[in-house]
Formats: C-alpha cells, sequence, structure tokens
C-alpha cells in the first residue's frame, strides 16, 4: 500500500526531498528484495522506463524552493518528482497563516486537490497521505492546514498523518508562534497523527552527536529525514503476519493516537553518529533499549547528557497526580521499531513496565513492537521510539506562553485581521491548545 | 517571481535611483554568467527586443537583448533626470517612464504636494499603471525620496498616497533621506514635518538615512584605504565604490548614494536569489510592523568593506555581526542598545549556515533590550549569493523606538520656526494648503513620539505574563 506526500511551503519540501532521498537509497542498499520492493511500492511508483518517481505533490506559494528540490532529486539520478506533480505561484504567503490560509489556500484549492487525486489514482491501494511542512512560516502553515482541511473533506476514511517542524524558540519568523498557535489548533481537530520534530533538539543532535561544525540547513533535514524514514520504511507488525505491512499509517495511528485529545507524537532514534565513525562502532540491543528507555522516561531527546537519576514513581505514589518525578516524562503509548541485525533477540521488557504509562490503557495496549531484520540507512542496529506521551508538553506550553504574551498587547493582529481572521478566532485557538495542554498535563 | 518597481522622486531621489541601477546590474553581471534573463533579472528589469515594432517585453529564459529598468523617474527640474540620459545609464530608460518639468519646487513641499500634484496626477497614475502592467506578479513598490526639499519631500509623499490608492495590494517601501540639523535649506523641518504625516499613514515601511551617517561611512572607508600600512581594502569591496558599474566617473556624493543603492540591493537579494531560509519582501512588513505606524526601520550594513587578505572565516564572521549592532554602521545616527527593540531583522547574503546564525543570535541577544512581548523577536534569512566583492554581508533591520530621538529633534527644528510663523506665507500662498496641514501634521508626529514613549516606559520593568485562560476540568 502507498503512502501520497504532499509537502507545503520552503520547509516541507526540503525536508521532503532529503526524506525521499534516505528513502530511496535505504531501500537500494543492496537489501534483500521484499524490502526493497515494499519500499519502493510505498512510496515511489515506476515509470515504463524504469524509472522512480516519488509518490509526491510539491505545493509552494513561490517557485524557487520547489525548482531546487526537483533539481537536486534529478541528480541524485536514482529518483525524482514527477514532472507535473508541482504548484507554485509567484508570490509567497508573507510568513502570515492568515494569507495563507484565508487567501491562498482556497484560491488554489482545485489545482492542488487535483494534482493529489492524480498522485492517489497512481497507486494500487493508498495507505495513506502525509502533509510535511513547518509551522513558523506562512506557506506551510497556512496553506498546509487549509490543504489538510481539504483532503481530510475529499478522502475522509484515509489517514492522514501531519509531520510538522516547529522552529528554533530564538526565532526564525517573529510571529512563528501566532502561526505555529494556529495550525495546531485547526490541525487537532483534522489529522489523524500529528508527528513532530524540533529544529533545536534536531541541531543538538547535528552538533554534539554528528560533530558537525558549520550546520546547514541540509545537514538539520537531512536528520529529519533519517528520523523519519526509520519510522516509514517497511516493517513487521503484530499484524502483518510475517509480512511487512502493508497499512503502517493505519497501524501507527491505532497503536499510538486512540484519543482525540492526544494526538501529537515525538521521534527519537538511535544511534546518531558520523557515518565516518559507523565502521568503527558495534552496537548491542542491550545497550541501545537501555539508553532509549532511559531518554523516554527523563524526557531527554538525544543520547547524549541523559539523566540516569530519573525513575518511574514507585507502584504506592502512582494515585497521587503530581508526584517524584516531575522531570518523569509518562507516556499514553508507545511505538518501537527496530531494525537491524539479530533483531528478533532484542529484549523489550523495559517498555512493557506499567510504571512508564498512564493507568488506562493496559501494557498490550500502550506498548507496539515493529521489527525489520534489515539495517536501515547503514546502522547495523538502530532503535526508533515513536512517542504519544509528555515530551511535546514543555516546548508545547511555551510556545502558547510566547503567543498568548504578544496577543495581550495584540502586537502584529492587524497583518492577520487584514487578510480575514478575527480575534475570536485567535482565542479559539488559544482554548484548543490549553485544554491539549491540560490533558497532556493530566497523564502523570 | 515578484518584480519590483522603483519609483524616484527629487533630485535626492533621482541621484541615489542611478546609483541603485548601476549597481544592480553590476550584481546581476557578476552572477548572471550566460547572459540569461532569468528571473532574478526579471524582479527588476525588463527585457525588451528592440526589433519588435511594439517594443513588447520577452518572457523569461531567452537571452538578454535590452534591459530596461523597472522604474519611474519623477522630477520638476530637468537637470538631474537629462544628465541619466546622458550618462551610461541612458539605454536602461525609456523616455515614457519619465516625467519632468522644468521650474522645480522651490524647496517648498506644499508646491510638491499640491500643485504639482495635482497638475500630474493623471500623468503619474498613468506611467506607474504601465510600469504595473508589465510585471508578472507586482510585489513592491519601492519610493527613494529626501524630506528636506520641495519634489522629492511633496510630489513623493502624494505619490506615495497615489500608490495606496491605486494599488493598495501592494507593498510600499519608503527610502527617506533625511535632513541633518546643519542643512543649508532653511524650511527643510517643515517639509520634513509635512512628509513625515504622510509616511505614517500611507507607507508599509520606512528606511530612514541621515546624509550624516553616509558621511561618516565614508569617511571612515576613506580612512582606512588611504596610506595606511597592513591589510589593504579590496577595491570594489566596499559599499561605497561603484567600481565594475557602468559609470566611470564618480560624482560627489556617489560615495554616499553607493550605501544607499546597496541597502536596497541587499533587502531585495533573498527574493531575488536562492537560499536555505528565504525572505521575501512582503515577509518584512509582516514581522518588522507590530503596530501599523510605527514602521519606521534602522538600517545597518556589513562589513563596510573586505580585506584584501583571508582571515580567519569564523572570526570575520562574528565581527559581521557584532559591527551590525555598532553605531557606526547604522544609517541613520541612532542608538539602538540604549533603547527598546520591538522586533529585528537580520538578513545574511553568502556562505554563512544556520549554526553561524543561531550563534551570533545566542551571543547578541543578551545585550540588546527587547520589548517584553517579544523577547525572541528575530526574523532571519539566508540568500546564499553574495554581494559583489564579499564573500558574505549582513543587513540589520531594525524596529526600535530610538528613532523617536531623532523625530523629536525633528519637531524642535519645526517649532523653532514655526512658532515665530517664519516662510509660512510660501507654503500657505499655495492653493490647497492651510494652516491646518501645519498643525495636522506637527500632532501626527507628536502622537507617534508619544506611542513610542509609551513603549519605552516599559523597558526594564519586570512585565508580569499575562495570565493564561484556564480550562474548565
Amino acid at each position: 500500500m502507498s503512502v501520497v506526500t504532499v509537502q507545503l511551503g520552503q520547509c516541507g519540501n526540503q525536508v521532503g526531498q532529503e526524506l525521499f532521498d534516505s528513502i530511496c537509497s535505504d531501500s537500494q542498499d543492496g537489501q534483500r528484495k521484499t524490502y526493497s520492493s515494499a519500499s519502493c511500492e510505498r512510496f515511489f511508483h515506476q515509470t515504463t522506463h524504469g524509472d522512480l518517481v516519488a509518490r509526491a505533490v510539491l505545493i509552494d506559494m513561490e517557485p524557487k524552493v520547489i525548482n531546487h528540490s526537483m533539481t537536486k532529486a534529478a541528480h541524485s539520478g536514482r529518483w525524482r518528482y514527477g514532472d507535473a506533480s508541482h504548484f507554485s505561484q509567484k508570490q509567497g504567503s508573507g510568513n502570515n497563516w492568515a494569507n495563507g490560509y484565508c487567501v491562498h489556500g482556497p484560491r488554489h484549492r482545485e489545482v492542488v486537490e487535483e494534482l493529489v487525486r492524480r498522485e492517489v489514482e497512481r497507486c494500487d491501494r493508498l495507505a495513506g497521505l502525509m502533509a510535511m511542512m513547518s509551522v513558523a512560516g506562512g506557506t506551510g502553515s497556512g496553506v498546509g492546514t487549509y490543504a489538510t482541511q481539504c483532503l481530510r473533506d475529499v478522502y475522509p476514511k484515509s489517514y492522514i498523518l501531519n509531520h510538522l517542524t516547529w522552529p528554533y524558540g530564538t526565532g526564525e519568523v517573529i510571529v512563528q508562534n501566532y502561526n505555529s498557535v494556529l495550525t495546531l489548533a485547526h490541525l487537532y481537530q483534522l489529522s489523524d497523527a500529528i508527528l513532530v520534530h524540533e529544529n533545536d533538539t534536531v541541531h543538538r543532535i547535528c552538533s554534539q552527536l554528528l560533530n558537525i561544525k558549520h550546520i546547514s540547513f541540509s545537514d538539520v533535514n537531512r536528520v529529519i529525514a533519517h528520523q523519519l524514514g526509520s519510522v516509514l520504511q517497511p516493517a513487521l507488525t503484530a499484524d502483518s503476519h510475517g509480512a511487512y505491512s502493508r497499512n503502517p499509517l493505519g497501524e501507527m495511528v491505532s497503536a499510538l493516537a486512540c484519543h482525540p485529545e492526544y494526538k501529537l507524537l515525538s521521534v527519537c532514534t538511535i544511534p546518531q553518529m558520523p557515518s565516518s565513525s559507523l565502521a568503527y562502532s558495534t552496537f548491542s540491543w542491550p545497550a541501545l533499549l537501555k539508553h532509549l528507555r532511559q531518554m523516554l522516561i527523563s524526557n531527554s531527546k538525544m543520547e547524549e547528557g541523559i539523566d540516569w537519576q530519573v525513575r518511574p514513581p514507585a507502584a504506592s505514589e502512582r494515585t497521587r497526580s503530581l508526584t517524584a518525578g516531575a522531570s518523569f516524562n509518562t507516556s499514553l503509548a508507545n511505538l518501537l521499531i527496530l531494525r537491524g541485525k539479530d533483531v528478533y533477540c532484542a529484549e523489550t521488557g523495559g517498555f512493557e513496565d506499567p510504571a512508564l504509562y498512564t493507568s488506562w490503557l493496559s501494557t498490550e495496549e500502550a506498548f507496539n513492537l515493529w521489527k525489520s531484520p534489515v539495517p536501515f540507512n547503514k546502522y547495523e542496529k538502530s532503535a526508533t521510539l515513536v512517542s504519544n506521551s509528555q515530551a511535546l508538553l514543555r516546548p508545547l506550553d511555551n510556545m502558547v506562553g510566547k503567543a498568548w504574551n504578544m496577543f495581550a498587547s495584540r502586537a502584529y493582529i492587524h497583518q492577520y485581521i487584514k487578510f480575514g481572521i478575527s480575534e475570536e478566532d485567535f482565542l479559539d485557538s488559544f482554548t484548543s491548545l490549553e485544554q491539549v495542554i491540560s490533558s497532556y498535563s493530566q497523564l502523570s | 517571481m515578484t518584480q519590483s518597481v522603483v519609483v524616484q522622486v527629487g533630485q535626492c531621489g533621482n541621484q541615489v535611483g542611478c546609483r541603485f541601477w548601476d549597481l544592480a546590474l553590476r550584481e546581476h553581471a557578476h552572477v548572471n554568467k550566460k547572459g540569461l534573463y532569468d528571473e532574478a533579472l526579471s524582479s527588476f528589469f525588463r527585457n525588451v527586443d528592440s526589433r519588435k515594432s511594439d517594443g513588447s517585453a520577452c518572457g523569461v529564459g531567452g537571452r538578454i537583448q535590452h534591459l530596461k529598468a523597472r522604474a519611474v523617474l519623477v522630477d520638476m527640474e530637468e537637470g538631474v533626470v537629462n544628465e541619466i540620459l546622458q550618462g551610461a545609464l541612458s539605454e536602461v530608460f525609456d523616455s515614457a517612464q519619465l516625467l519632468t518639468d522644468v521650474s522645480g519646487s522651490g524647496n517648498n513641499w506644499a508646491v510638491g504636494h499640491m500643485t504639482y500634484g495635482s497638475a500630474y496626477r493623471e500623468q503619474i497614475v498613468d506611467k506607474l499603471r504601465k510600469a504595473a502592467e508589465d510585471c508578472d506578479c507586482l510585489q513592491c513598490f519601492f519610493l527613494i525620496h529626501s524630506m528636506g526639499g520641495g519634489t522629492g519631500s511633496g510630489l513623493g509623499t502624494r505619490v506615495l498616497s497615489l500608490l495606496e490608492d491605486e494599488f493598495p495590494e501592494v507593498c510600499r517601501i519608503v527610502t527617506s533621506v533625511y535632513p541633518t540639523a546643519e542643512d543649508d535649506v532653511i524650511t527643510s523641518p517643515y517639509n520634513s514635518v509635512l512628509a513625515m504625516r504622510e509616511l505614517t499613514e500611507h507607507a508599509n515601511c520606512v528606511l530612514p538615512v541621515e546624509n550624516q551617517s553616509l558621511l561618516d561611512i565614508v569617511s571612515k572607508i576613506k580612512h582606512m584605504s588611504h596610506g595606511k600600512p597592513g591589510p589593504t581594502i579590496k577595491r570594489d569591496s566596499t559599499i561605497i565604490s561603484g567600481q565594475g558599474g557602468l559609470s566611470e566617473a564618480e560624482k560627489p556624493f556617489d560615495a554616499m548614494n553607493n550605501i544607499v543603492a546597496n541597502l536596497l540591493l541587499n533587502i531585495t537579494s533573498s527574493a531575488r536569489f536562492e537560499g536555505s531560509l528565504n525572505m521575501d519582501l512582503n515577509e518584512i512588513a509582516m514581522n518588522l510592523v507590530p503596530f501599523p505606524r510605527l514602521h519606521y526601520l534602522v538600517p545597518s550594513l556589513t562589513p563596510l568593506y573586505t580585506l584584501a587578505d583571508v582571515s580567519v572565516h569564523t572570526r570575520r564572521l562574528d565581527q559581521m555581526f557584532s559591527d551590525a549592532f555598532s553605531k557606526d554602521h547604522q544609517l541613520i545616527r541612532a542608538d539602538p542598545k540604549h533603547s527598546l527593540y520591538l522586533a529585528c531583522a537580520l538578513m545574511v547574503r553568502g556562505n554563512v549556515q544556520v549554526s553561524d546564525l543561531r550563534r551570533n543570535i545566542e551571543r547578541l541577544r543578551t545585550s540588546l533590550p527587547f520589548v517584553s512581548w517579544n523577547q525572541e523577536g528575530w526574523k532571519t534569512g539566508l540568500c546564499s549569493v553574495p554581494p559583489v566583492g564579499h564573500s558574505h554581508s549582513l543587513l540589520a533591520l531594525a524596529n526600535n523606538t530610538c528613532v523617536k530621538h531623532r523625530f523629536m529633534e525633528l519637531r524642535e527644528r519645526f517649532t523653532k520656526l514655526y512658532r515665530k510663523k517664519a516662510h509660512l506665507h510660501h507654503y500657505l500662498h499655495v492653493e490647497g494648503m492651510e494652516q491646518s496641514c501645519f498643525s495636522e501634521a506637527i500632532t501626527s508626529l507628536s502622537s507617534l513620539i508619544e506611542e513610542y514613549h509609551h513603549l519605552d516606559a516599559t523597558k526594564g520593568r519586570f512585565m508580569q505574563d499575562s495570565p493564561r485562560l484556564s480550562i474548565a476540568r
């Protein structure tokens, strides 16, 4: 079954290109044929000449980035984007969510739906749709939200996953918190699951784990692509009966996002190291899993500076809502994906400890495991954790807090009102997100 | 890709504009090796095939035939425009883009705004329409003028309100050259204050520039490059140099005007060329203007020059960021570090990565006071194409309350004259001009200053975070 990806705005298109690149090189890496063909089927369609064409639609309100991404893809020699699978305008959305959502989105609705429809029809069976965008700007956030709404209308029964890139805390765009709040509040009603990468976290991975001296956006995007790829590449699931799962998005959504109040998913992949060091490193499943578990409970998003002091609360304390370990990260549900050598020997009991989870789900429901014997992207063994937990609570709270402070002075509001949204719309969005924050806080 | 139209009004406006077109051609020639008319060129130039009988423009992708500037040149005297037409840039302008008269405005805002404004209204609108129609997707009008005289100040601001009426959707970015206190035009305070009101009401963004600051920068560079032993400066790299452009001899004021021209080139660089974090012109107004009237942005440009020898990349880069916040590099006399930042944009060109940007923002933000609700108010853009002669450059645009000091000075100079009713009759004689124009203009300026005062009052005070919405459980 195939996934159709919609890349929106500069970030969505840049990350999307790296994602397809990473997936393509992984699946063609002299791997086993079933893995390779499952992966290709999922993300590419093959032309009569044998070219791999990404199942993707590229949308942006200005042309430079799409041109760049399409050229870069074609230069790889291994895959490319469809010639007619993109849409751009001449003038961007000016970092204005309202401009994207109220003006550009509706204006180009039909074209976008048509492009997606063509990609969907090329699929034998549709596993679902993935929209990739950032929340800080105007097109990815505004047009992306509107597009998600249209997709939800046109494909009411399909799984829709939104991959969001959250900006650096110290600003790429001054009104980024407004744009983020408006996007998240709307997407919460439309999306089945929202998978988040934060630029700050990925930046630290680049500098501390990958030892990159002069970090560029390409480096950041490549890490995101690696992590996302490790989630989406074929895997054997509990339901797939010995073959690669044909319903990856559906299984992920039902594993993790079972409750409409809880849709925010974070991703952690280990190990991450410079490719030059890979040849000299050995990995063991017990070590990897031990680290990953501690990263989960101490809310450490990367494999460095993990706080080993944090422990899950003891059973007797579970009944109190605020307990030991204000720094303890309670999960609603987790999905662990193991890829590589000896994967069947991996012992995952540590993740089945009920102390990690909130009490409403049984551990069988809360913990899910996927495996693939095929090493991913040159890592002999790698483990990815997709988590529906309090990991994003603090960043979300900060984002809403800053936006609220700015809203209290009504700064920049005239820029949004100009394009058609009102102060009421802002208040509604704030209210929705406070609700989400409250729900996640109550997990402990 | 979008296009922009430059409207240059008055002597100063046209002289600066002239330098802009020269440097723009130089920049594109440097980048565009194949001689193809690409999207970047089309943002400021049309490509006209003069063999075609209707002289219509060719689309993007073909070879460059004849580049024509997307510009409208207005002056009520012929001298400056004629000089342009006789100079090296004559090919770049079409006679249809020009509007001139003979007698000038006599340094009288009212003559420029009322008399010529009414007389030439239709012709101006006509020429603007034509320029707009030649654009596929017009994003921005750049108006260049000075505040102290009659034409640039009076007719220029009349053009501004025409732009707002006729093209309300198109962004209006105004580069205004403010007079210094020692300006030899006695009535410059009147002209400036009358113009200020128009700018406050009709512009989306104003980039104020002061002659004194430009002079200081020019002398700093000349000092560096003359007769000092030690590192030598690459000749064509200074922001005052026009070397490599079409014009050969450097005229007086050219050095200063080149600085302003470079400002305009850098502001539009990310919209024209590609980069890892694009910044379009409409994003500038969006991010830097939190309240509609407070749209005066302090520009600062670095580096002023590049040393001929190659030194450590990172150290030079960090120095560039520090310099952008030093008083020596601002284009108006202002001390933003001791006032309050409402927002700040950093537009970087060249070989700079996001990590360099982050490192410097982290380093600098502790010493820069930002308003309480915008503590992390940075807008950043990375364009991969550096300016000619440099490996990288930075343009900082700050919305900072320090501009109020300039406005207060202006108000003082205005009041000194107005109290005595000095020279007032020259203005009141002009048809359409009344005493109320003066009182309204000074009121507008005062209330603008008040808005800045109000924000400044919050500086340093610990501002409680607004209580968040609470959700019923």
